[in-house]
């Protein structure tokens, strides 16, 4: 069996399951956010039972509209306020927490060889911890608040195997976005994405974060990485509880893959998601001359500290260029207080960029820093769809958090090292 | 079960957020999710479909965000049934959850023109173009699916099997 199966005939209580078989699996975290929360309480109330089915495994995070931006959002965080009170369910409330996905790992609740599931697509972040993760409805989460169990059908898997090592300024999210080129926006569907190899076993937990995030972007139920040191450095402290043996969350020798992509990062250029759709990738020096009114960088993809060093090294002793609207989002309380420490804050301010605090924010254009038609914005996020930040006629850009700021410099989408080069 | 419209047609890789834009989903009412169905691709959609229609989509229908309210939106917009090449996962479960049919069947774009009525029969499978004088299968929903559609949903369904016990 893979990684994934492994996790899966567990959590059903089987010895053994294979793709394409039914698992009824318990659920060993379940999350809910300020958007697909207020449904899944309004849900979980039709149903009829009293009580949740373990309060400890739930929690719910405000992310996506804070602080709240409108009296509906103020209406739906009191909502949610008073469901998590009642249930006694555990709430991360504005200034206490982040952006989801990097709450749950950061608090603790991420642990390897679980089940987790929440209601948002890139759940599948925490495949980079060794879980199986993925992203549901508000409804299939009422119901999972009532039962503790899901029913998912065992994916097939696609192992992508990487070696060599990135050039400076190029990252996982160029790897990312060139995978997600190459398979296509449902080159993945249904499917579980394993990431293996060297490369990513050199990886920081954040890049691995940023893979895993990604797969969603070509259909995929779940990414996910096995666990090793650096998974375990990043969980001391984090969390009380046991962890079970790495061991035995290792992909067999003999499991079965659909499909095994192999990929060397070495000559790896940095990589741009054109509009409109996330498997639209160029490398960086063949988009041509795209000038940019706004650069985004943050969100579940890209705002952790990692990535706020990589841009802040960019934009240290520089401006932003005149015209064009920097946007710097630390994911989460942590991240933003650590950059504070490390001085990178000063750095953005003094670049002219604005940093706002941990939100989804213009992500998913629902917050903060809309785009008006016409517009441009190159952004570390993960969505480049019609509409996605703002205007049905704006465009969005995806990129690494070194492009980004580089491009935040020149005023067009510029690959990172061309910057470098012309200081030299 | 049976349902009968008019096809509307989309192209590959409709996504979420052209089903409905992220600034609504601050609402909760369906009704006013319906209002915003499809914007970003038509902003008239919701005056197309109030007489009840079937939309007929691409390959990777609803990919993008786990929001419900895509299903949602859709579903009191007067969409009996979407139709698609293949779906996004998140959505193929929440549009069922909510209790809105999706059939998978990866020629049906091709057999499909603007304005043909269709009938599906999700206990038989089979999709009837009425215009084109053609029939054809399609893969059966399993039962425990038709239980959760007929229902109108898994709320309702969970609430029915909770309660018998």
């Amino acid at each position: 069996m893979n990684i994934s199966e492994k996790i899966l005939a567990k959590a059903s209580g089987k010895n053994v399951v294979h793709a394409g078989e039914i698992a009824d699996a318990k659920v060993d975290m379940i999350m809910v956010h300020d958007l697909t929360g207020p449904l899944a309480v309004e849900a979980f109330k039709r149903i009829g039972v009293n009580h949740v089915w373990d309060n400890k495994k739930i929690v719910i995070i405000l992310d996506h509209q804070v602080p709240a931006e409108s009296v509906k959002a103020a209406e739906l965080h009191k909502m949610l306020r008073k469901f998590a009170k009642e249930q006694k369910i555990r709430i991360y409330d504005v200034g206490k927490g982040g952006i989801c996905h990097q709450v749950m790992p950061e608090k603790g609740h991420v642990l390897p060889g679980t089940v987790i599931v929440g209601a948002d697509s890139h759940t599948c972040t925490y495949g980079a911890f060794g879980a199986f993760a993925t992203g549901i409805g508000s409804t299939e989460a009422a119901a999972v608040f009532a039962t503790g169990k899901i029913w998912l059908k065992v994916p097939e898997a696609i192992k992508v195997n990487v070696t060599g090592q990135f050039q400076k300024y190029v990252t996982p999210k160029d790897l990312i976005l060139s995978i997600i080129g190459k398979l296509g926006a449902d080159g993945a569907t249904y499917k579980s994405v394993e990431f293996a190899g060297p490369a990513i076993r050199a990886m920081s937990i954040a890049g691995r974060m940023t893979l895993c995030n990604m797969t969603v972007e070509m259909g995929a139920k779940n990414g996910i990485v096995e666990p090793d040191e650096i998974t375990r450095k990043f969980l001391e402290g984090r969390t009380a509880k046991a962890l079970v043996p790495f061991e035995s969350l290792k992909s067999d020798a003999d499991a079965s893959y659909e499909k095994v992509v192999d990929i060397d990062v070495t000559d790896l250029e940095p990589q741009i998601a054109c509009p409109s759709s996330v498997d639209n990738v160029k490398p960086a020096s063949e988009v041509g001359n795209v000038q940019v009114e706004q650069a985004f960088i943050g969100s579940c993809t890209n705002g952790r500290i990692e990535d706020l060093r990589l841009a802040a090294q960019i934009l240290k002793g520089k401006m932003v260029k005149e015209g064009v609207r920097t946007l710097v989002i630390p994911a989460s309380q942590e991240v933003y207080s650590q950059a504070l420490k490390e001085g990178l804050i000063e750095i953005f301010t003094d670049a002219g960029a604005m940093v706002c605090g941990s939100t989804c924010g213009p992500c998913l254009g629902g917050h903060i820093g809309l785009l008006a038609s016409g517009e441009t914005c190159v952004s570390t996020s993960n969505r480049n769809f019609i509409g996605r930040m703002g205007s049905t006629e704006a465009n969005v850009y995806l990129a690494s958090p070194a492009t980004v700021a580089a491009s935040a410099v020149t005023g067009r989408i510029t690959d990172p090292r061309e910057l470098e080069a012309s200081k030299a | 079960m049976k349902v009968t419209g008019k096809a509307i047609k989309f192209g590959d890789n409709v996504d979420t957020d052209v089903i409905l834009p992220g600034k609504y989903l601050v609402l909760i009412d369906p009704k006013e999710l319906a209002k915003h169905a499809m914007e970003g691709l038509d902003p008239t959609f919701p005056e197309k479909a109030k007489k009840g229609v079937i939309v007929v989509g691409g390959k990777n229908f609803g990919c993008g965000s786990s929001r419900e309210q895509a299903p949602i939106a859709l579903k009191y917009a007067g969409v009996k049934c979407v139709l698609a090449g293949s779906f996004a996962r998140i959505f193929f479960r929440n549009a069922i959850n909510i209790g809105l049919p999706v059939i998978e069947h990866k020629d049906i774009s091709a057999a499909v023109d603007n304005g043909d009525e269709l009938t599906v029969d999700f206990e038989a499978g089979t999709i009837q173009n009425l215009s084109k004088g053609k029939s054809f299968p399609v893969a059966k929903l399993p039962p425990f699916i038709l239980e959760i559609l007929a229902d109108g949903g898994l709320i309702e369904n969970l609430r029915r099997r909770l309660n018998k016990k």
